[in-house]
């Protein structure tokens, strides 16, 4: 049983060092999102607390933790409770199967465990897209608990619009699962190591440059569709704030309202990194190998590899901000002919393709 | 602790059926469905089913669920529309269920128990995923490609009931 209980221990802190790693995130994305917006409008953002604004995101916290939590009257207040917490941990546990430094293996107590993968389960891709499924509920359940018209029609938009984009998002991701024939993101991301050539955006084969096996449209349309998963600008439709005042969190106020909006930046940060492992390479450099190791100091490696996957990670969080700042929100009809007529048949035939491609062309 | 398992989702699965059919708000009901299916997901789970265990949740929890949630919401149901007298149905579904069951527990002992050997379960070191593939596309390629038949069919006809007004708007 003491094995147990250490296994469990172990885990435990593991989840507690992602999950602040993960909500510290959240709290620089918030300050990010304003100050680059700012920036790329011409203007400064928020430049009160602290010095250059920076201790935005802790005022934030406060004031939203001191504010009065109110319920709708004719609310069903199990419900309106619970939608928050729902679209919460949902965004949360995904980070799970996530490896954010290289696989490597510690001994503990005669227990082997990997300090950068919190569970490296044999079907991490599969249990991503259930999890972002989920995800769905808690925004409906909010939007119909609040007994308010916006808010129905926010959540009713949201349900249609994940539905069709989650679609996409599977389908755009059965090529890179052609190309490493595992469902596990570590061995996903193992797969693509040797520089950036053999990143299956690019698609490389083991021994060589060309790019044969390219998915850089399931890039495309991975990306697109994550953007619309995580109802963010262009495809903000279910918190549209010019037709539905807020859409479906337009009840909620204090730590409820700030549920809603950490658990969407989480899972901003959570399509990051799944693009980062699936298509560029994860914690993988773009190069062979790693600086440190040319250097002599091999067991700093994993140093290298964090940073890397965390420069990749940022820059998707970089691209959510610009495009924010560039286009602007999609028609209802525009969104859902652009996910059936546009991004579906590309994903379709990129999967005929890699799967020719890759039968004709064996990689090793 | 196998064994704990298996009767917490058990448990769990009997307790939110009763739940679908027993609760007067369709909602509540939806949900008790989508709380059965998890832990369906986890008996999966327990038997070394990871694969299937994802995709109950992808396609169960993660699409058709949220469909019937979507046309609950829409239709928000007046709770004695949904009521009318089921009993005889549910006495002759319950009365089946129950002599089945009573037929299965008298043969205990009688049929060798079907547990899954290690080789069975090690099928393929790369885990479940790579079996079901394997088996799908060799012993049973007749019967998936007739299932898959099926659903095209049921998608034709669903678009062709859908769209039957517009040709008529045309013509």
């Amino acid at each position: 049983m003491t094995e147990l209980s250490l296994r469990l221990a172990i885990s435990f802190v593991q989840i507690l060092a992602e999950m602040s790693i993960v909500m510290l995130t959240v709290a620089i994305m918030t300050l990010a999102e304003r100050k680059v917006l700012g920036w790329m409008q011409d203007r400064m953002g928020p430049m009160e607390v602290g010095p250059y604004g920076i201790l935005q995101p802790l005022a934030d916290g406060v004031k939203l933790f001191f504010k009065e939590d109110i319920v709708p009257a004719g609310a069903n207040k199990a419900m309106f409770a619970l939608a928050p917490m729902l679209t919460m941990v949902v965004s949360m546990i995904g980070f799970a199967v996530i490896p954010f430094g290289p696989d490597m293996t510690l001994d503990i107590g005669g227990l082997t465990i990997k300090p950068f993968v919190v569970a490296d389960i044999n079907i991490g891709i599969l249990y991503i897209l259930a999890i972002a499924s989920i995800g769905a509920y808690g925004i409906i359940l909010g939007g119909w608990s609040s007994n308010s018209k916006y808010s129905l029609l926010g959540g009713l938009r949201s349900a249609a619009q994940v539905i069709s984009y989650e679609l996409n998002v599977g389908l755009a991701i059965v090529g890179v699962l052609l190309l490493s024939g595992s469902l596990s993101l570590v061995e996903i991301t193992e797969a693509q190591a040797g520089g950036f050539w053999h990143w299956f955006v690019w698609g490389a084969r083991p021994d060589g440059f060309f790019p044969i096996h390219t998915q850089v449209f399931a890039f495309v349309v991975f990306v697109i569709a994550g953007v619309a998963e995580t109802n963010r600008i262009p495809f903000d439709l279910p918190e549209a704030e010019s037709e539905l005042v807020a859409g479906f969190f337009t009840e909620y106020s204090g730590m409820k309202f700030a549920f809603f909006v950490s658990a969407e930046y989480a899972s901003m940060v959570l399509v990051s990194c799944v693009a980062a492992s699936l298509f560029l390479g994860g914690w993988n450099a773009p190069y062979p190998g790693t600086i440190f190791e040319y250097i002599g100091l091999e067991q700093l490696a994993w140093i290298e590899h964090i940073v890397w996957f965390a420069a990749k990670v940022y820059f998707f969080l970089f691209m959510f901000i610009w495009l924010r700042a560039t286009l602007p929100r999609l028609r209802y009809d525009q969104l859902m002919r652009f996910g059936w007529k546009v991004l579906l048949p590309i994903a379709l035939a990129n999967i005929i393709i890699t799967a020719v491609t890759v039968y004709l062309f064996p990689r090793g | 602790m196998e064994q704990a398992f298996f009767f917490y989702f058990a448990c769990v699965i009997a307790a939110t059926s009763v739940l679908v059919v027993a609760l007067r708000n369709p909602i509540y009901s939806t949900l008790a469905l989508l709380v059965m299916f998890f832990h369906v997901a986890g008996l999966y789970v327990t038997l070394h089913a990871e694969f299937l265990a994802a995709v109950q949740i992808i396609v169960y929890a993660g699409a058709i669920l949220v469909l019937y949630l979507f046309v609950v919401m829409l239709l928000n149901l007046k709770q004695d529309v949904r009521y009318h007298r089921q009993w005889p149905m549910a006495a002759a579904v319950g009365a089946t269920l129950v002599i089945e069951a009573i037929i299965l527990t008298a043969m205990k002992g009688s049929t060798t128990p079907a547990v899954a050997t290690d080789a069975e379960t090690a099928i393929g070191g790369a885990g479940n995923t790579a079996a079901i593939g394997d088996v799908l596309y060799t012993t049973y390629l007749f019967p998936f490609e007739v299932a898959s038949l099926i659903l095209l069919v049921a998608m034709i006809g669903a678009i062709v009931l859908a769209k039957k007004d517009v040709g008529e708007r045309e013509a």
